[in-house]
């Protein structure tokens, strides 16, 4: 059985069959608002049910007009941070005042992903994509095996089933940054209450025509002094 | 969508983090709150210690969802047939039985404690097939395996009361850290002979350890407050 190293050019040798993901991140949010895209997600990368490492940026800039966000598979991210790397290198090298949007960086992910998943070799990643150009805002997701859309708003994960009904109610159009923010905010709240993998450190980027800004990394306060909380078990001693 | 999201049908498990631990006078009990379906967190106040007699209390490691109905009758035979409430040793074993017994259909590890006036304070571990352990400290759980060179370090015999709890806290705050299927709060139960005492920990008042931060009430008030330093690009 042959060792790939660096010098193989991807897997062309042996038939790979799908993997297991090893150190994961969780979920990432994104919304539009007023003046461009918000992006959350925490800081966390589990390694099975261990929260191993809890300092980990899952949203990075990509080129001068895009964000990405991820969840799955950290190893497999930065790979995808490489290739994107290179993307925009050979894009500015052409040096014709274009620049790729992200439009055109959620296609290119798109491609990668399915025709990963066609030979049953996939990239173990869900992925956020948003960004600004000449005014016009996106925001899109591809999952591991290619399915892709575009929406105002969107989540990985656990944020599918706790952030977008919230999001579903309280988005609108031409949201402010900070309702932005508070609204981002309030769905990492419930995450971190409901997902098991969350962790309390997160970071929210945003990204305008002007550019790329991710701010530090911060925790959110949690309540837990609900009267029911006290004394669950009062009148019914051993259940839970 | 995500195929990594988890099977939400799979039986109400509890990871956990439960802790026993013995000193001059009672024990302390502490456990802490998450019970998760797969990566769901179905209660995230979940309470723990459950108690047996007046003075024996029991940290339950909920495996399946077959709950150990032992309470009832863990309560009423000792007093039918002593005339008084059961002693720590004799409620361990009751309930070891009802483990060892059923050991196929259960699927629990145990932590009893409690006081008694023959023997003060004590703890027994029952872990999976019924084993009984009389220990100075038990701790349990998917948590434990994070907890097991703190104790080695930590533990001391003869401790005091507040010295005891503070432990007792502190390990399950460093397990909840680390442990995804452990969260919430931190439940604590104080049995010795002036009574129980049960106290509540929430898991804002908890210390941070590495890699935690300070929490917040939103971005936009680090944003606000320290206008030198905004977000960074």
């Amino acid at each position: 059985m042959k060792l790939l190293d660096s010098t193989d050019s991807g897997n062309n040798s042996s038939i790979e069959r799908t993997q297991y993901p090893y150190v994961t991140g969780t979920s990432v949010i994104g919304i539009k608002y007023k003046d461009g895209i918000l992006m959350a997600a925490d800081m966390g990368a589990s390694y099975g049910s261990t929260l191993r490492y809890k300092s980990v940026e899952r949203v990075k800039p990509v080129g001068k007009h895009s964000l990405i966000g991820a969840s799955g598979e950290i190893s497999d991210f930065q790979e995808i941070l490489r290739s994107l790397d290179e993307l925009i290198l050979y894009d500015n090298m052409w040096d014709d005042g274009n620049s790729l949007g992200p439009k055109e960086v959620h296609n290119y992910l798109t491609r990668m992903m399915y025709n990963r998943r066609n030979k049953f070799d996939p990239l173990w990643n869900s992925l956020v994509l948003g960004g600004v150009k000449n005014g016009q805002k996106y925001l899109g997701m591809v999952s591991m095996i290619g399915v892709h859309f575009e929406d105002n708003h969107v989540a990985t994960g656990f944020g599918n089933h706790l952030a977008r009904p919230i999001l579903r109610d309280e988005w609108h159009e031409n949201l402010t940054f900070e309702d932005g923010v508070k609204l981002l905010e309030k769905c990492m709240r419930v995450l971190l209450y409901r997902d098991r993998s969350a962790v309390n450190k997160l970071q929210i980027a945003k990204i305008t025509e002007e550019g790329v800004t991710v701010s530090q990394p911060y925790s959110l306060k949690t309540f837990w002094n609900f009267n029911a909380f006290q004394n669950p078990t009062a009148g019914a001693e051993g259940s839970w | 969508m995500d195929p990594s999201v988890g099977d939400l049908n799979s039986p109400h498990s509890m990871g956990t983090t439960i802790i026993g631990v013995t000193y001059n006078g009672g024990v302390v009990l502490g456990a802490d709150s998450r019970t998760s379906t797969g990566v769901y967190v179905a209660n995230r106040a979940s309470d723990k210690i459950t108690q047996l007699t007046d003075n024996v209390y029991v940290l339950q490691i909920r495996k399946l969802s077959l709950i150990m109905c032992a309470t009832f009758s863990i309560n009423t035979r000792p007093r039918i047939q002593l005339g008084q409430p059961a002693t720590v040793k004799v409620a361990a074993n009751l309930v070891r039985l009802l483990s060892y017994n059923n050991k196929s259909m259960l699927q629990t590890g145990l932590i009893i404690g409690g006081w008694d006036k023959y023997e003060g304070g004590k703890i027994y571990g029952v872990p999976l097939g019924g084993t009984i352990l009389e220990q100075p400290f038990a701790i349990g759980g998917s948590g434990s395996t994070y907890l097991y060179g703190f104790f080695d370090q930590e533990w001391k015999e003869g401790m005091t009361k507040d010295e005891a709890e503070k432990l007792v806290v502190k390990a399950v705050s460093l397990a909840i850290a680390r442990d995804g299927a452990s969260g919430g709060v931190v439940r604590t139960v104080i049995i010795n002979s002036d009574g129980v005492t049960r106290n509540f920990y929430p898991g804002d008042s908890l210390l941070l350890w590495h890699e935690e931060l300070e929490p917040q009430n939103s971005l936009l008030d680090i944003l606000s407050s320290s206008s030198s330093e905004p977000m960074v690009s």
